[in-house]
């Protein structure tokens, strides 16, 4: 009788196995949670981009939920999204600031000159400190960011009109509609 | 040939020197190895196959940069890897702590082994308990293996 049991135990191991498996297919293995979701946001100092004389703090963020764009002019897939965040910032309002990470303060100019600026403010780190801090793996990068200054999400990749009706958008509401 | 294969050979050795020597002066060998230590148990979060110490993208360098500062600073391993794990999180750690999340998989092979004692010590039971108790023919079959045996003798 027990042997019998016994004989059952790879079948039921298998299927076990198969539904760890199963649970792993599609799931993106490049896709990281940010550490930083529920914390606030890394304190730091940096440039203006377009005024180099202006120093901003983490300050910035607090009062209104905003997104954190990381970009960069030696990234393809920001230029994919820019302008979906033009339309964004210009269309739905969304409270847009740029990251401009590791990049070359001409050219970042050159770029929001030609393909228009989404951004409220932006933020110039050459040495991608913040970027560092932020834990940015991969341009572009994409947080939500509530009234309090706490990060609440990170998207990394390009933001299709998708993946903000999907995702960012019901966020910036759910912590928008808080502060 | 000889001495093409010396100069060969002494190029290839000046390469594999300069990969490893990198651009981070210490002070001591056992800092030095320290180094090599702590970059080789961190995890590249963008080639997350590589660790940070063989992987060439930007971000595996800010970390190994990052290593270096600390360390000239004075942090100890602990303190420069929770610094790495509260930007990049658990993933850049080859050997994650132990904790509720992580308790299975390191439980894992212990679980494996003991699953395997088992089956061995079962298997092990088994054979015993069928030694004594059952033979494998009964003393009618061996009288009739036996006869059968003679009688094939005596037709030869």
């Amino acid at each position: 009788m027990i042997r019998r049991v016994l004989l059952f135990i790879p079948v039921v191991l298998a299927i076990a196995l198969g539904i760890v498996l199963f649970a792993g297919i599609g799931k993106d293995p490049n896709h990281l949670e940010s550490a930083l979701i529920g914390k606030p946001i890394p304190v730091f100092s940096l440039a203006d981009l377009q005024d180099p004389e202006q120093t901003h703090h983490d300050d910035v963020f607090v009062g209104e939920v905003s997104l954190l764009n990381v970009w960069g002019t030696w990234c393809p897939a920001c230029r994919d999204e820019h302008d979906d965040l033009v339309r964004l910032a210009r269309e739905e309002g969304v409270r847009i600031v740029g990251l401009n990470y590791k990049d070359n303060r001409d050219l970042a100019l050159e770029w929001l000159d030609k393909l228009g600026n989404p951004y409220a403010l932006s933020l110039y780190d050459p040495q991608g400190k913040l970027g560092f801090d932020l834990g940015v793996y991969g341009a572009p990068e994409t947080y939500v960011i509530d009234a309090q200054g706490i990060v609440r999400y990170r998207h990394v990749g390009v933001v299709t009109p998708e993946v903000w009706q999907q995702t960012l958008e019901p966020l910036v509401l759910q912590y928008g509609g808080e502060g | 040939m000889l001495r093409v294969l010396l100069v060969v050979w002494s190029l290839l050795l000046s390469m594999a020197a300069l990969a490893t020597t990198d651009v981070y002066p210490f002070d001591s060998a056992t800092e030095q190895e320290r180094f090599r230590n702590l970059v080789s148990e961190l995890r590249c979060p963008k080639c997350q196959n590589q660790n940070i110490a063989d992987s060439n993208a930007p971000i595996a360098k800010d970390m190994r940069d990052e290593v270096y500062r600390m360390m000239q600073q004075g942090a100890t391993d602990q303190q420069v890897t929770d610094a790495l794990v509260s930007r990049f999180g658990e993933f850049v750690l080859y050997k994650p702590d132990f904790n509720q999340r992580t308790a299975l998989l390191w439980a894992t092979p212990l679980i494996a082994v003991l699953g395997g004692v088992l089956v061995v010590v079962g298997l092990i039971m088994r054979s015993r308990r069928q030694d004594p108790s059952e033979k494998p023919i009964s003393d009618a079959e061996r009288r009739r293996a036996e006869a059968l045996l003679r009688d094939r003798e005596d037709g030869d």
